[in-house]
């Protein structure tokens, strides 16, 4: 016989998906099928019951082998090499619970470490600009049931957050949204031709790192004034054409992702889109939303703001919680070996960080945190696999919208398997240990 | 032998089929065939004179790496070229952070030569060999 688990919660991008349904075993022991996932969130369900799956610490050898020890024998190398760093880098922790993150951060304090998420390369500049002017904001609620026109910018739904479309944005239909797509106006702004601007009604092929010149036409549109007759590579005609299509809308909501972030002008491109969401609402109700990768980077960004104040770049080295994105952000330190140790959990920077840093975590003494064999894995000294969260342990998870999210656990572990909490609380005893606190 | 160089803007970013191959694992094929590839407009294989699906070395300022030369599947962009974001991509980019934590994904000027005798690691393999500075 087989169970049927409802209402689970996807863990990998930052739309959460809330509505899986999950088939396991009668002893709760494997997974069979997953159903209303997109292709990624069902793939990482089923990965978690691959036969080749690695179960137990490995520790690397000289020659490049592997040795693999047990969890104490981890622990212990863990809490050493953190409490004797004079400033380690503790990075990740975009793919975890709020729980194991609370962990976590108690770890940094004790050992003046500086806590950066994967933020830094995804949407630390979208934070930097919030903090600067501030946010019209909203929640994926109201979009599904307000907003009849919708903007991505620089961001591509089909490919990174699949179920974005039909369950929050274009799609559905809402209660002021009956008609569904049909009562939407949908503008995609990217150099692409994606598969999201396939859908659109609009689709301004903007030369790419333009998006501060388009943003400030599109604000000059909005007053009816003259404009130059090609803008980023769009006609001015199409700019005026745009900038009406939303200031006629009833609620207007822009999504914007890396396109904007990672280009040049980074926060400033922000700081543009959002004072384009302000000017709009002078003529109608408007919101702007970053499209957040990891499930719950925007959680490692609440935990740490109540915290410590700031949600990403937390220097903890002199006692007291310091932030300077461009000085304590985690390429930055790598780059001008500012860190000793780096100790990585709930996320991957072996893959996606420039490779002029990951150079420098091969260099340093390093533990990795992960399920999967990674790039990073591949770099650190040694490599700790654990239970996935919101498949083998529950715990909290806040989507794009800022909104908690309590995940499901669905299966067991395999057998002697740590989770990223009990790990990290083991890890945080010991350390009290060596310092004799 | 061919030796034409074309220079494109080189951005990255999320495909599904990067997603996809991630969470099956990045030590498999999979991940490489969805990531180490390098997606150009049919305008720019017209000028490099290449086959579709051969290798092909991308060389920027900051890195070089060798990748599978596809047409693009999200086009037409003539003179941009696009690598999923993973470990070949981030060989090339450009990682200033500017002052602001960071690292320039987007928009790294690139030049492409074919590069039919050479293979296209894996993911771990590459980070390896590449930090061994056997690459
Ligand atoms: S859209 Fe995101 S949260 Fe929803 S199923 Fe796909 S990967 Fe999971």
């Amino acid at each position: 016989m087989t169970k049927t688990i409802p209402d689970v919660v996807c863990p990998f991008c930052g739309t959460l998906c809330d509505d899986l349904e999950v088939v396991v075993s009668d002893d709760g022991k494997q997974l069979l099928e997953v159903y209303n996932a997109c292709a990624i969130g069902a793939e990482k369900f089923l990965h978690s019951q691959a036969e080749d799956r690695l179960t137990r610490p490995r520790l690397a050898q000289e020659d490049g082998s592997w040795k693999e020890i047990g969890y104490e024998e981890a622990i212990e190398y863990t809490a050493q090499m953190l409490a004797n760093s004079k400033k380690p880098l503790m990075y990740g922790w975009s793919s975890t619970n709020c729980e194991a993150q609370g962990v976590g951060s108690e770890i940094g304090e004790i050992t003046g470490a500086v806590m950066d998420n994967t933020a830094t390369v995804c949407h630390g500049t979208s934070l930097i600009a919030v903090q600067d002017i501030g946010i019209p904001h909203c929640t994926l609620g109201e979009v599904k049931n307000r907003a009849d026109r919708v903007v991505f910018w620089g961001c591509n739904p089909a490919h990174a957050h699949p179920r974005h479309m039909s369950r929050y944005s274009i799609f559905p239909r809402g209660f002021f949204t009956g008609k569904g797509h049909k009562g939407r106006k949908v503008i995609v702004i990217d150099p692409r031709k994606t598969d999201t601007a396939n859908v659109a009604d609009v689709h301004l092929q903007i030369e790419q790192g333009r998006d501060y010149e388009l943003l400030d036409a599109l604000r000059v549109a909005f007053k009816g004034l003259p404009l130059p007759d090609v803008v980023a590579g769009i006609p001015k005609e199409q700019i005026y054409e745009a900038a009406e299509v939303l200031k006629s809308g009833r609620f207007v909501i822009i999504f914007f992702g890396m396109g904007v972030t990672q280009s040049l002008g980074k926060n400033h491109n922000i700081d543009e889109a959002i004072a384009v969401t302000r000017d709009l609402n002078e003529y109608t109700k408007a919101a702007i939303m970053p499209m957040r990768g990891h499930y719950n980077v925007t959680g490692s960004g609440a935990v740490w703001g109540w915290q410590f104040g700031f949600p990403f770049a937390v220097d903890l080295s002199r006692g007291f919680a310091r932030y300077n994105p461009g000085e304590t952000t985690s390429n930055d330190l790598l780059r001008r070996d500012e860190v000793d140790s780096v100790f990585v959990l709930g996320s991957d920077p072996g893959a996606h960080f420039p490779f002029s840093s990951v150079k420098k975590i091969s260099e340093l003494p390093s533990v990795c945190i992960d399920p999967h064999q990674t790039p990073t894995t591949a770099v650190c000294k040694l490599h700790v696999p654990v239970a996935f969260v919101g498949v083998e342990v529950g715990g909290c998870a806040y989507r794009m919208d800022n909104v908690p999210i309590e995940t499901r656990k669905v299966v067991d572990a395999p057998e002697g398997m740590m989770t990223d909490e009990e790990f990290l609380e083991k890890v945080l005893g010991r350390i009290k240990e060596i310092k004799g606190e | 032998m061919n030796t034409l160089a074309i220079t494109v803007n080189l951005i990255t970013g999320r495909t599904i089929q990067q997603g996809v191959s991630m969470e099956g694992g990045k030590e498999k094929p999979a991940y490489t065939a969805a990531c180490g590839i390098i997606e150009i407009d049919p305008s720019d294989f017209a000028k490099l004179g290449a086959y579709r699906n051969t290798t092909v070395r991308v060389t920027s300022e900051h890195g070089s790496v060798v990748v599978k030369a596809i047409e693009a599947t999200q086009g037409p962009h003539p003179g941009v070229a696009y690598i999923p974001m993973g470990p070949w991509a981030n060989q090339v980019i450009n990682p200033n952070t500017y002052s602001t934590g960071m690292p320039t994904f987007k928009g790294t000027p690139v030049e492409i030569t074919e590069a039919k005798n050479e293979t296209v690691l894996d993911s771990l393999e590459l980070v390896r060999k590449a930090c061994r500075g056997e690459i």
